[in-house]
């Protein structure tokens, strides 16, 4: 059987939703995979949404708005391209990232959408079915997906990206403005950091386990670990189990 | 509502042949009546005909529907029609919720009836998930102050205020000089009909004799407050602090004209600026035979980008006038490229060629060099330089930005462009509108504008205020954000992010809150807030993610 892959569009109501609105009154063919949501604009769209589709199965998703420069909201689309190259950073470090694309559609571009439409669904059928649908590796997407929803929840994360423009443009609160590239060490960092904490987070779940154990299980140095750990115990999500021999196990205190 | 059981109602629409014809309607009836919550479900041949509105409206009362679906066509053309439906069965219309399977799915996949039918279940499935946790909302009124507040007394200010003024509403006119005016106060004539500037300055009295309006002189803005419908300006007059209300506001404050000091060898004596001229030609005193003019100076360079739109027009004007004065003088005029488009202006052009004044051509990497009794000038053509004697020589200086647009535009929460001039919501659609309801925009204050283009844009902004003031009350949309005041922490990011400047700290409260009546509902604040803190009606977190978790799930 052909693989139909089950796709899903976020559309803004001013632009791309009237573009594909117009497709359809030209009657322009395209796949039937795609179901979309509308909203009122692409800034509107939350990268949980999209970790969310994914846990939930969906092969690839479309963010759609208008051409930059053109939005209803006057800005909302640059925010939605800050937050999607966010999340399509987040979403590389587990190979998810191909599943995800933002493009502009103008009212007036019911050929282009159905062209997106047509060139995605053929992209997504290349790559396959999403690996949470293969039952022998399904629980270890699940928990990779995890681990990128909740850094896409985190709070650092989430306010590196909403002040991005702010402090890439006009400057923090001392007036100093930092270089894109600079910004986006910072927020890579913040991202690699989030994810593996989740991983961290998972492995003492059930019961404490020392720095050195941790380390060892999800391949990263141990005072990297202690680092994270740190930074946990601060958050009230992790706290010491018990002291065997002078070392300290940690365990995870509060559901993620 | 609350407690009330859900009860939802879909009405699939077969549109004729145009979704009965593709889409297995029948069957998308009976799965529907398999999704939760959905106790009535039935096909209509038309849904936005009468007899499909009244099935709605009976249904309503007969099933105690309290969510209504339509599969149809498109929210954008038809959401309206039957939200109003809705409400006239007495259910808030926010809990009506619209699938298309028409414009997305039956027109686009006409030659795939099954697939585009298992599509047309995905679709009406996330829309029954979703309207299982729609909300009711309210459409708030406000109400609005009938009257305008214009900001600036020139040519463009002074016509917006009468002309508003002339439809019986109030008008205040603030202006910080200590006459009206402005920069046509220093004009000579105008063109393209060389009237004296001063007739038009007859506006004046009219503005000043005007019962409607009030002006206030050598008046600085210290404070604005307030949304469409209720501003609240705050000035400093004569020590005086005056409060001004008002439902719009316009700004009119005009431009400058570029400091010519430094360009070519400027002294004011024998090498002036335009404006300058215009002075001059006003005493009646010149009496030099030789003049020679260079355009574009202190513009259209790495520094100043545009083209100030009315220098080259200025610069034929002042030829001509001199040209009218001592028909023996030499007058030149250096150019880039000279602009003359519109009504009678290519005429006027003509005009003073046949009158003799001279048009030669500059490089701009090539300027002309101005020696002690002419100028030198590189001729692309020749590829040698020409000497053009003068006794007078006259700098054209574009108009630049008023320094303290930067102020006002802070305190009115609009942005600028660029140059610093005031940027309007759409360049082509919105011209004369901020993208702030109920302010908008009008002469040399957006863009160096000559003065029939300033009382053009100044109709079109007192026009565009007067649909605002005229109304007694305002209805502003229900489907905006709101702040959950526990799960904010007040990192403010939501109040740098929004557009339309509708978030703020509430100082009494030390809250961040939404002016629910300037928020437009876009959500982007909500999908940035680091603490998950905004809710964004009719669009909430909790119902994308039902539509999204049925899809991937179903």
């Amino acid at each position: 059987m052909v693989f139909e892959p089950k796709i899903l569009g976020f559309l803004c109501n001013w632009c791309s939703y009237a573009g594909a609105d117009l497709a359809g009154v030209s009657r322009i063919q395209y796949p039937t995979n795609v179901r979309v949501i509308r909203v009122m604009c692409s800034g509107r769209v939350d990268p949980v949404f999209i970790a969310e589709a994914f846990m939930n199965g969906i092969d690839g998703v479309l963010v759609l708005g208008c051409h930059l420069g053109d939005c209803h909201y006057i800005s909302g689309n640059y925010e939605a391209e800050l937050k999607m190259k966010m999340l399509s950073k987040t979403l590389s470090m587990i190979s998810f990232s191909d599943r995800v694309r933002l493009d502009w559609v103008s009212a007036a571009e019911g050929n282009r959408f159905a062209q997106i439409v047509r060139d995605f669904t053929e992209h997504i059928r290349k790559l396959g079915p999403s690996p949470v649908k293969n039952k022998k590796i399904k629980k270890e997407i699940i928990d990779n997906l995890n681990a990128v929803k909740f850094a896409l929840c985190d709070t650092r994360l989430r306010a590196l990206v909403a002040r991005q423009r702010e402090l890439t443009t006009e400057g923090n609160v001392y007036g100093e403005i930092i270089p894109t590239e600079e910004f986006e060490e910072i927020l890579d960092n913040a991202i690699e950091n989030e994810i593996i904490r989740h991983k961290i987070i998972e492995k003492i779940k059930k019961e404490g386990k020392s720095v050195p154990d941790i380390a060892k299980e999800i391949e990263v140095e141990p005072h990297k670990v202690l680092h994270h750990i740190v930074t946990l115990r601060a958050r009230g999500l992790v706290d010491v189990d018990q002291i065997n021999e002078e070392i300290p196990t940690f365990k995870s205190i509060k559901e993620v | 509502m609350s407690d009330e059981a859900i009860r939802i109602g879909v009405f699939i629409c077969h549109c004729g042949t145009n979704i009965g014809g593709v889409l297995d309607i029948p069957e998308l009836t009976e799965y529907t009546k398999t999704l939760p919550n959905v106790v009535y479900s039935a096909a209509n041949l038309y849904t936005c005909s009468e007899v499909g509105l009244s099935e709605i409206r009976e249904n309503i009362k007969e099933h105690n529907l309290n969510r209504v679906i339509v599969a149809s066509c498109s929210p954008r053309t038809h959401e309206p029609l039957f939200r109003s439906t809705c409400q006239e069965a007495g259910l808030n219309p926010y809990l009506f919720e619209m699938v298309n399977i028409r414009d997305q799915d039956s027109w686009v996949h006409m030659k795939e009836p099954e697939k585009g039918t298992e599509k047309a279940k995905d679709l009406i499935r996330m829309g029954v998930y979703k309207a299982a946790l729609l909300e009711s909302l309210e459409k708030m009124q406000v109400s609005v102050i009938p009257s305008a507040i214009v900001i600036g007394g020139g040519i463009a200010g002074m016509n917006a205020a009468l002309n508003l003024a002339n439809q019986n509403f109030k008008v205040s006119l603030i202006e910080k000089d200590s006459e009206l005016g402005g920069l046509l106060r220093y004009l000579n004539k105008v063109y393209p009909t060389n009237e004296d500037a001063s007739n038009l300055l007859e506006t004046r009295n009219l503005v000043e004799n005007h019962k409607k309006i009030d002006v206030y002189k050598s008046a600085v803005i210290e404070k604005i407050e307030g949304y469409v419908g209720n501003f609240k300006v705050i000035i400093l007059q004569n020590k005086k602090i005056i409060e001004i209300e008002a439902g719009a506001i316009i700004v009119a404050t005009g431009a400058k004209a570029l400091s010519p000091e430094g360009y070519y060898n400027y002294n004011g004596k024998n090498i002036i600026s335009q404006l300058e001229l215009e002075g001059l030609l006003k005493e009646n005193s010149i009496n030099t035979n030789n003049i020679t003019m260079i355009q574009c100076v202190g513009c259209r360079n790495e520094e100043r980008k545009y083209c100030s739109n009315i220098c080259c027009m200025t610069a034929l004007k002042n030829a001509i006038l001199l040209k009218e004065q001592n028909p023996d003088a030499n007058v030149t005029i250096i150019f880039r490229d000279l602009q003359t488009q519109g009504v009678a202006y290519e005429e006027y052009y003509r005009r003073a060629r046949e009158m003799g004044i001279l048009f030669i051509n500059y490089l701009p990497e090539k300027p002309p060099i101005i020696k002690k009794d002419h100028i030198e000038v590189y001729n692309e053509f020749m590829n040698q330089g020409i000497g053009v004697p003068y006794d007078l020589l006259v700098l054209s200086m574009p108009l630049i930005a008023n320094e303290d647009s930067e102020q006002l535009a802070k305190m009115l929460k609009v942005p600028l462009e660029e140059n610093n001039f005031f940027l309007e919501a759409h360049v082509k659609l919105r011209p004369v509108d901020f993208a702030t309801d109920g302010i908008f925009v009008c002469g040399s204050a957006h863009w160096p504008a000559d003065i029939s283009e300033s009382i053009s844009q100044s109709n079109a902004a007192a026009s565009r205020a007067s649909t605002i003031i005229s109304k007694e009350m305002l209805e502003v949309e229900g489907s905006t954000a709101e702040i959950n005041t526990d799960l904010c922490v007040g990192c403010e990011a939501c109040i740098k992010i929004c557009p339309y400047s509708a978030i703020s700290r509430d100082e009494e409260t030390d809250t961040v809150v939404v002016n629910k009546v300037v928020c437009k509902g876009c959500g982007v604040c909500g999908a940035s807030c680091p603490q998950n803190a905004i809710t964004i009606h009719h669009f909430t977190s909790d119902q994308i993610t039902a539509e999204i978790v049925t899809y991937g799930g179903g």
